[in-house]
């Protein structure tokens, strides 16, 4: 074992050159260009969506008149839309980009009948599409984190089963022996994406569970999604990029197996936790919190991965905007990990449970870990699939001082804001109308935040339009751009 | 590591403990729940709701209402449920029996509404309250529906179901406000929303949470 993690080790820093050359590498990056770049550019069209609708929900929290005479944008809409938008459009389009570079690039294989994915990555934005319409014509479930209508929920499915399907195949196909960290989060995010859904899908909608189960499960769907798909996909992304841009091994690589096996036992039980109180058999919450107070296993053993290594190649954050993000990221999952055991006790939960504090903690998994985790990922691959670099650095700089300020400001303005609601609704005698005022001033500073991520947003898909656009219209790519440049590969 | 087997079945393995334990033995236990047949009054509770009622969930479940407001009251000694009149007992299990959809919610900007029907029993109360929350609460912080109602001109009669609205709200003279088909669902959906009934494990809960020793231990 220990022998073998510390090829795997080595196989983590320099992935791309053990064993295959640059033009091997460039194969490979050029039978995943036409998928990844597909879900690149829907990723980012539902970006500025989901940033739009966003927008629009924050601001209706503290001016409830706002587009209020709209039905379509009503609160109930816009939020659930916005929050869909956001998770299906956006997070699982960037997932998909990362899914398939990192598996053709660990596995070193090249994707086989690329055309199948374009065909599936064509369904599942059309299942988006027609999902996040339906929320905002009123076929909303009302199911958190499911209100995608139920005649959406089958395209997406059909859609996975084929992108899973590839994900896996190109996983089996590859030369490289090898199985790095990277691909163990990665298979977990894989195989329980599908098994979450489709048992939502049945037991909430096709044949509905009774009574409150169906909160059992649609907690547990929900944690799932966030944990072992969105965390799952940003730490498997994490224990890529962090050797190979810092050009240092990972520190204490023998105990990434055991934060693994931790982080997916103990995220598989958490969900049921923010049930406390509800009318659901007390067990189910007891498992749920226990499991949560174990969690700080995994943080402990990733942190002593991510961080020494961080450190170690901490000249690297001059040069690589990829990154600064994800070091944004790997600070966003320490929090809100922290965050999730901590509100799971039931001396905070009292405080926190219905307040804007969960909403913090949605946006930091969501956007401090798995966004920021993306972004930083095709700043560095975008321009390895274009054979180009990057139009404009300075936009690069906006898009991450927008969005880490954005971040601060939206975590910031909801936890504190969370915390005066939870005061407010314990104590009887706090009117919801006084409630609404205290909380005002966070609510305007959550927006805030919104809007200099949406910022952000637009510097990033300038970005990635003018590269994709020089790209078709200039005509051919400099093909020797990164053997030339040896610089660009820090980890060489 | 580096056993493909080996990592799938153990991610298989997981997925299957946490599947069995949290979804399937829960809905196996939720499957012995029954009824509670009451012989004093010679019926079966939970009752289930009428059909407007259902219809009027499904707006309310369209509009998102849940994205505010919780439908679950804790027990006491756990928040200010019971303090704020939200419901003279906890929520049990049992409450939720019927409802083919079941929307706890998780977010309190507005009050709970699991007994809103026992404080607000007149759907007229709350047509008013949908079509502009201030005509009954200057303060509100909830946006109005009014999309939900329709302005239109008195053709002979005016309609039995206009609403009565002070001069601040009033339509223009020869017009009046009426309620749609959506709006008089979901009002009376609100109006009957309550758990009524004490059920035996509603007492028992009682008395276990009102002594505070025993919860902190």
């Amino acid at each position: 074992m220990a022998s073998a993690s510390r090829t795997a080790t080595a196989a983590g820093s320099s992935a791309s050159s053990s064993g295959t050359g640059r033009a091997a590498q460039a194969a490979i990056d050029a039978s995943a260009r036409g998928p990844v770049l597909l879900f690149l550019v829907s990723a980012i069209a539902w970006l500025l969506i989901a940033s739009g609708l966003t927008l629009i929900s924050s601001i209706q929290l503290h001016r409830p008149t706002f587009l209020a005479d709209c039905a379509w944008l009503t609160y109930g809409r816009s939020q659930a839309a916005g929050l869909n938008a956001a998770i299906y459009g956006w997070g699982f389009n960037a997932s998909f980009v990362l899914v398939f570079w990192l598996m053709a690039r660990l596995s070193q294989a090249a994707l086989r009948v690329p055309s199948v994915l374009i065909v599936a990555g064509l369904f599942w934005n059309v299942g988006v599409t027609l999902g996040v319409g339906g929320i905002l014509a009123g076929d909303s479930t009302s199911v958190p984190w499911l209100e995608i209508p139920t005649y959406a929920a089958p395209l997406l499915f059909v859609a996975y089963a084929l992108i899973g399907a590839w994900a896996l195949v190109t996983f089996r196909s590859g030369g490289s022996g090898r199985i790095f960290a990277s691909q163990w989060y990665l298979l977990a995010a894989l195989f329980w994406f599908p098994w979450l859904y489709s048992v939502a899908q049945v037991v909430l909608f096709l044949q509905p569970s009774r009574g409150t189960s169906q909160s059992v499960i649609a907690a547990w769907y929900s944690h799932g999604v966030s944990s072992l798909w969105f965390t799952a996909i940003a730490l498997a992304a994490i224990y890529y990029f962090l050797p190979k841009i810092t050009g240092k091994t990972l520190r204490h690589y023998d105990l990434a197996s055991l934060g693994f096996w931790t982080f997916l036992a103990f995220s598989a039980f958490a969900g049921t936790a923010s049930l406390v109180g509800a009318p659901v058999p007390a067990w189910t919450t007891a498992v749920g919190v226990g499991a949560s107070l174990f969690l700080i296993v995994p943080v402990i053993i990733i942190g002593l991965n991510h961080f020494p290594t961080l450190a170690a190649g901490a000249a690297a954050l001059k040069s690589s905007p990829s990154l600064r993000f994800i070091l944004v990221g790997m600070i966003a999952f320490t929090v809100s990990t922290l965050a999730w055991i901590v509100t799971s006790l039931q001396s905070v939960a009292v405080t926190t449970q219905f307040t804007l504090v969960g909403s913090a903690q949605t946006q930091t998994v969501l956007y401090g870990l798995f966004s920021m985790v993306a972004f930083g990922a095709i700043y560095f691959l975008a321009p390895r699939l274009a054979q180009r670099e990057w139009p404009s650095l300075a936009l690069i700089g906006a898009h991450f001082w927008a969005s880490t300020a954005g971040l601060v400001l939206c975590v910031a303005g909801l936890t504190l804001g969370g915390l005066a609601q939870g005061a407010a609704l314990n104590d009887p005698a706090v009117s919801f109308s006084a409630m609404a005022s205290t909380l005002s001033p966070y609510l305007f500073m959550n927006s805030l935040g919104v809007i200099l991520l949406a910022i952000g947003h637009l510097a990033f898909a300038v970005n990635v339009v003018r590269l994709v656009l020089q790209t078709a219209l200039c005509g051919a790519p400099t093909a020797d751009l990164f053997r030339e440049a040896p610089s660009l590969e820090a980890a060489r | 590591m580096n056993r493909f087997c080996l990592i799938f079945l153990g991610i298989f393995a997981i997925a299957a403990v946490s599947w069995s334990s949290l979804v399937f033995s829960n809905q196996r236990a939720y499957g012995a729940i029954t009824a509670h047949y009451d012989e004093n009054e010679g019926k079966a509770f939970p009752q289930p709701a009428p059909g407007l009622a259902e219809r009027g969930k499904l707006v309310y479940q369209d509009l998102g209402c849940a994205a505010c407001h919780t439908q679950q009251v804790r027990r006491p000694g756990f928040g200010s449920d019971q303090a704020r009149g939200w419901g003279e007992r906890q929520s049990v299990a049992r409450d939720y029996l019927y409802e083919g959809r079941v929307l706890l919610g998780s977010m309190r900007l507005g009050p709970d509404l699991r007994n809103v029907g026992a404080r607000q029993g007149d759907a007229a109360w709350h047509l008013q309250h949908l079509y502009d929350p201030k005509l009954v609460n200057a303060e509100s912080s909830m946006p109005a529906y009014a999309f939900l109602f329709e302005t239109r001109q008195i053709v002979g009669q005016p309609s039995a179901k206009a609403l009565t609205l002070p001069a601040s709200h009033a339509p223009a003279a020869g017009y009046e406000v009426v309620p749609t088909d959506r709006a008089q669902a979901l009002a009376y959906y609100l109006a009957t929303l309550k758990d009524a009934y004490a059920y035996p494990e509603t007492s028992n809960v009682y008395v276990e949470a009102a002594s505070k020793e025993g919860e902190q231990k």
